[in-house]
């Protein structure tokens, strides 16, 4: 009998493990595959010239495969909206851990979440028929769609990232802490301010790095939004065109294992590469400066 | 400022008290009833089994209990004649009379130094010289100053439970209270700082008014002038400690004294 569930448990332990294994497995094969499409195009171009050309033609003749303008492109907007998404995301999540009553707290909180659950072609679509025409009128511009409407359109994506995440960060923080602060005579403000941000910042970074991973790998948005234009960007208002914006734009009309092809999975790598250094950078800071806690003994 | 201070507590005859207190946690009333005084430069210990209602009264004391939304008080306290619970009181000046140090060791996540000097900085001192030198009258009147004199800049998490308490309690003294709360303070250290802990509320006590909750009966004797004993949220017995240990006049003392419950 004993025996028999032994037996069992094993068998549920193998089965797991194949599980695991084929999901991993099958994400590495997909890398493999993203690489050796990729690859074949620096028989063409030089790695150098594709990173930093600045002509972006792939349909000319000869054509030119620089992406030098797609990556500034994705890095702006991201930066952009970073710059939109940080304070709101990270103050929303001040207010709702720290300030906000726990009734108000408990109806705010699962709103910011929702947020995180609008479908992206919405909110590009948002963006395409309310935000352009606003932005085109009320600032006199040749197209709403446009840098900066993208980096609105993604600072609304991943505030709810950055803003849940932070809202835990801030929310961990010990209560020993806080009362230490408070018992010292500080307020409420200079507590947060002194020790609870500091106490949170690991927290908050990660979140914030997690939003701008999600924001530069975003295609729908971009697409829709971003005006399209492979040119290095001269102002805020200028259209643009990020890395998958161009890869979604122009996958179809590639013909297949054409340079064209090689090229847009090649920029496909740079993106990967991207994610994979923020999704990175971000596991370093939670574990390097892992959330201090009360004194353990 | 501090003489002022004297004059009025002589007056008063005492430094802090509690008139009639009662507290409640929702319907919950976890204090009944509290007139205790607390007399100037002397030690206080309040003792009785846990959820007795020792710590919630030590928190009413500071103003501490005000975090918790559905809490409510009754009755008065009194530092210095005046009700630390009229509504014209400022919490945050009650606060920096009232010093606390709590259960387990709550260094902030900053170096040794920014630690004393944190109370200092929320009070608005900037003067460099002056944080510097209260920073080491405050470890070395903490017993700490000669263990971290050469460590100010490095982070408090490195330092032992031990230190990490005598770091909270110059943390406390900096600021230059009058009272002292001490809540537990030894409950989570080794035999040696809990000694050490002790060493230094004795030296403490010239200099201010301690009232320490405390879970040890013998740390309780070796430590206070005067104990009060809880039950229950109700002040059973209150007195001289060594009369509270030989000669309770309650049955109920007694009892948990002798550790026939608790």
């Amino acid at each position: 009998m004993a025996n028999k569930q032994h037996t069992k448990a094993k068998t549920m332990q193998s089965l797991f493990f194949c599980i695991a294994t084929a999901s991993v497995g099958i994400l590495f094969m997909i890398m493999i595959f993203l690489f050796m499409e990729g690859i074949p195009l620096f028989k063409i171009v030089s790695p150098n010239d594709f990173l930093l050309g600045k002509y972006w033609y792939p349909t000319s003749d000869p054509p030119d495969f620089g992406i030098f303008p797609l990556i500034l492109a994705s890095l702006y907007v991201t930066l952009l909206s970073s710059v939109i998404a940080i304070p709101l995301g990270v103050m929303t999540a001040i207010y709702l851990a720290e300030l906000a009553s726990p009734r108000v707290a408990e109806i705010v909180k699962p709103v910011v979440e929702l947020l995180a659950a609008l479908p992206s072609v919405v909110i590009g679509f948002f963006g395409m028929v309310i935000v352009a025409p606003f932005l085109q009128k009320t600032f006199g511009l040749a197209t709403g769609l446009n840098l900066f409407n993208a980096a609105l359109m993604l600072a609304f994506m991943s505030i709810p990232t950055i803003c849940s995440l932070s809202e835990d960060a801030v929310y961990s923080v010990p209560t020993g802490l806080k009362e230490g602060s408070l018992a010292l005579g500080a307020t409420h403000w200079e507590t947060i301010i002194r020790v609870i941000l500091p106490a949170s910042v690991s927290g908050i970074s990660t979140a914030v790095i997690l939003g701008m991973s999600r924001a530069i790998g975003e295609t729908m948005v971009v697409l829709m939004v971003a005006g399209g234009a492979a040119m290095i960007p001269g102002s805020l208002f200028d259209p643009v065109r990020p890395l998958p914006a161009s890869i979604a734009a122009e996958m179809a009309e590639a013909p297949f294992r054409g340079d064209h092809y090689y090229a847009l999975f090649a920029t496909g790598i740079v993106l990967f590469l991207f994610t994979l250094l923020f999704n990175i950078v971000a596991d370093f800071i939670s574990h390097k400066y892992r959330q201090v806690g009360e004194a353990s003994l | 400022m501090n003489e002022k201070v004297k004059d009025k507590s002589k007056k008063n005859g005492f430094k802090m008290k509690s008139e009639n207190l009662d507290f409640f946690y929702g319907d919950f009333q976890a204090l009944h009833d509290i007139s205790l005084n607390f007399e100037s430069r002397q030690v206080t210990a309040l003792i009785g089994p846990s959820g007795c209602g020792k710590s919630t009264y030590l928190r009413c004391l500071n103003r501490m209990n005000d975090l918790i939304p559905i809490s409510r008080v009754k009755g008065k306290v009194l530092l210095d004649g005046e009700n630390i619970y009229d509504p014209s009181l400022d919490v945050v000046m009650l606060r920096r009379r009232v010093g606390m140090v709590f259960q387990k060791p709550n260094p902030f996540p900053k170096s040794v130094s920014e630690n004393v000097a944190y109370g200092l900085r929320v009070n608005g001192i900037k003067n460099k010289s002056f944080i510097r030198e209260r920073v080491e009258e405050s470890l070395e009147k903490a017993a700490l100053w000669e263990e971290v004199k050469d460590r100010l800049d490095d982070s408090a998490l490195g330092l032992s439970g031990g230190q990490q308490q005598r770091l909270c309690i110059a943390r406390a003294l900096a600021v230059e209270p009058d009272v002292l709360l001490m809540d537990e303070p030894a409950s989570a250290l080794d035999p040696i700082a809990t000694q050490k802990i002790e060493e230094l509320i004795h030296r403490l006590k010239k200099n201010y008014t301690i009232i320490i909750v405390t879970h040890s009966m013998q740390q309780a004797a070796r430590v206070s002038d005067r104990t009060a004993f809880f039950y229950m949220g109700k002040l059973i017995e209150e007195g001289e400690t060594d009369t509270i240990f030989t000669r309770p006049k309650l049955r109920q003392t007694e009892d948990y004294i002798t550790g026939r419950f608790g």
